[in-house]
């Protein structure tokens, strides 16, 4: 009886990995088939505009709320350690360069995944268990170029957008508490950042992750969305590994980039 | 197979079907049927659910590649086109799906306008001429600035059916349109698929299990059950008949060849009154 429970542990384990290959293979034609299918996507550039707002503006209020904070506890935290060693006049430069190195580009990345990542799954995946890709199919209109195109291209120019903003808001937040509440001078805020941030290391970086974050986290939700079994219960699953499989790729991805631009490996 | 022959139709036969089987995996579900659907006419496909309606539909359509035998629409083999040509043939089909289908983010007017925007460079000005035709011919033009949300059932269907004839079609297909539907609605579908497939002398597949409705629309029936053509008549011939399926199937008696019961184990092994577990 043990041998066979192992062998069936064996053949359990099996089948996921051949899954697993399947389901790689299938994604990875999907995105190649997705950059094959751009032109529409630029040639009528109203359809991405469209898809811009739904993932990008209305994404807004979450990021530039989520940023003010993040950049307040900045703020709070960096002044509490800094005044030890009494170079709180540093704190324009930790909070910038956390900002536009890390957290701009990574916590934006994991709030448009559960925001409109999660959004885009669940459309694709109803639009789908109601015929509607089919639909357009039999009219002789191609869904990829159609519904997929647009909205991959339309993530991935709204998130180094929305990095950007959550950075901006951020140094605000620092701001307001650093100089605004516990007084640190204005002038060595501003000019010790300008100082120590560096366009092209930090944030063309910056700029960099958050367009390959981006781009996995806008593939991740449309493939899980076409996927996605015509059920209720395959939506909602797809809708979960959306934000499951973005979170980590978005942190795994970042230690990889970071490696490679500040590390130099 | 009955001995029903072909009723007089014109020689050009706008869809063939010869010898099609289709499996999914190991999983047969159409088993070497033909068919012919000939130019101007209304077929019904009936049959129990699951027994290959559907899925002779979408490979009529292209959606699916048959596993043996041909499809040919308007003299083309459906399964050796590629994408391009299968697309060109797309054009000149128009599909009502079983639930509509609706794009559910666009209006009753961009749903019916998408296909010629899409398709066709005409100028916005006659595209809406013709989107509010195609409406008023549903009876629907008054209700041109819903969302798809707003509508009854049968009014998404009527929508569906306006956007499935946009381009004006050589072949209409229709799977299940009279599911779900309230009396009314149910005739005022039937009535329009006759309407819209006279008027645009197209060649309509109806796939449904509604005999009342769809006997009183069609030319010629096919019979389906278990991947096969069981039976193939007009509809008078269909509700003449004597073979105990098409009976059993017109009439929808609880007896007959269909059974109510799922195939399943003896009765007694189920409940395990077997000699060793009674006691």
């Amino acid at each position: 009886m043990p041998h066979r429970k192992v062998g069936v542990g064996f053949s359990n384990v099996g089948r996921a990995v051949v899954d697993g290959v399947w389901r790689m293979g299938f994604a990875t034609r999907f995105f190649v088939m997705t950059l094959l299918g751009s032109g529409d996507s630029f040639r009528r550039f109203g359809l991405t505009i469209r898809e811009i707002y739904f993932s990008g503006v209305l994404s807004l209020i979450i990021i530039l709320v989520s940023g003010l904070f993040v950049g307040m506890v900045l703020g709070l935290q960096g002044y509490e350690t800094l005044q030890k060693y009494g170079s709180e006049s540093a704190l324009g430069t930790l909070v910038a360069l956390s900002l536009v190195r890390e957290l701009g580009p990574v916590l934006a990345a994991l709030l448009f995944a559960s925001r409109a990542g999660s959004a885009i799954t669940a459309e694709i995946g109803l639009m789908k268990a109601t015929e509607q890709l089919a639909a357009m199919e039999m009219m002789a209109v191609d869904p990829i170029s159609r519904v997929v195109a647009p909205r991959f291209w339309a993530g991935v120019i709204s998130m180094p957008l929305l990095a950007a903003m959550f950075s901006a808001v951020g140094v605000f937040g620092g701001y307001l508490v650093g100089v605004v509440f516990i007084g640190v001078d204005a002038g060595s805020f501003w000019s010790q950042m300008q100082a120590a941030v560096d366009f092209r290391q930090d944030i063309v970086s910056g700029v960099i992750k958050s367009v390959v974050f981006g781009i996995a986290v806008t593939a991740i939700a449309l493939f899980e969305g076409y996927d996605a079994p015509p059920t209720a219960e395959g939506v909602s699953h797809a809708t979960t590994r959306t934000v499951v499989t973005s979170a980590l790729a978005v942190l795994g991805l970042d230690f990889i980039l970071t490696a490679f631009m500040f590390r130099g490996i | 197979m009955t001995s029903w022959k072909q009723p007089d139709v014109p020689t050009e036969n706008l869809v063939e079907i010869n010898n099609l089987t289709f499996a999914y995996g190991k999983r047969a579900i159409l088993k070497g049927i033909n068919m012919v659907m000939p130019r101007g006419k209304v077929v019904a496909v009936m049959g129990l659910s699951g027994c290959g309606k559907t899925t002779t539909l979408r490979l009529i359509g292209g959606s699916l590649k048959p596993t043996a035998g041909s499809v040919k629409v308007a003299g083309h083999e459906v399964a050796e086109l590629d994408r391009e040509g299968l697309y060109r043939l797309r054009r000149k089909m128009g599909m009502l799906f079983q639930f509509g289908a609706l794009f559910t983010d666009l209006s009753v007017f961009e749903n019916v306008a998408f296909q010629m925007r899409e398709q066709t460079d005409l100028p916005e000005s006659v595209v809406r001429d013709l989107v509010l035709m195609k409406l008023d011919a549903v009876g629907l033009r008054g209700a041109h600035s819903l969302m798809p949300s707003e509508l009854s059932g049968g009014m998404a269907r009527r929508v569906a059916l306006a956007r499935a004839v946009a381009l004006d079609p050589m072949l209409i297909m229709y799977d299940e349109p009279f599911a779900g539907l309230d009396p009314i609605s149910l005739s005022v579908i039937g009535n329009l698929i006759r309407r819209l497939n006279d008027a645009l002398g197209a060649t309509s597949i109806v796939v449904t299990h509604d005999i009342q409705e769809s006997l009183k629309i069609v030319d010629y029936v096919y019979f389906m059950s278990d991947g096969v053509v069981v039976a193939e008549g007009t509809a008078e011939e269909i509700k003449a008949s004597t073979l105990p399926y098409v009976h059993q199937f017109v009439w929808g008696e609880i007896d007959g060849p269909v059974s109510f019961h799922y195939p399943r184990a003896p009765y007694s092994q189920d409940l395990r009154l077997e000699a060793g577990h009674a006691a």
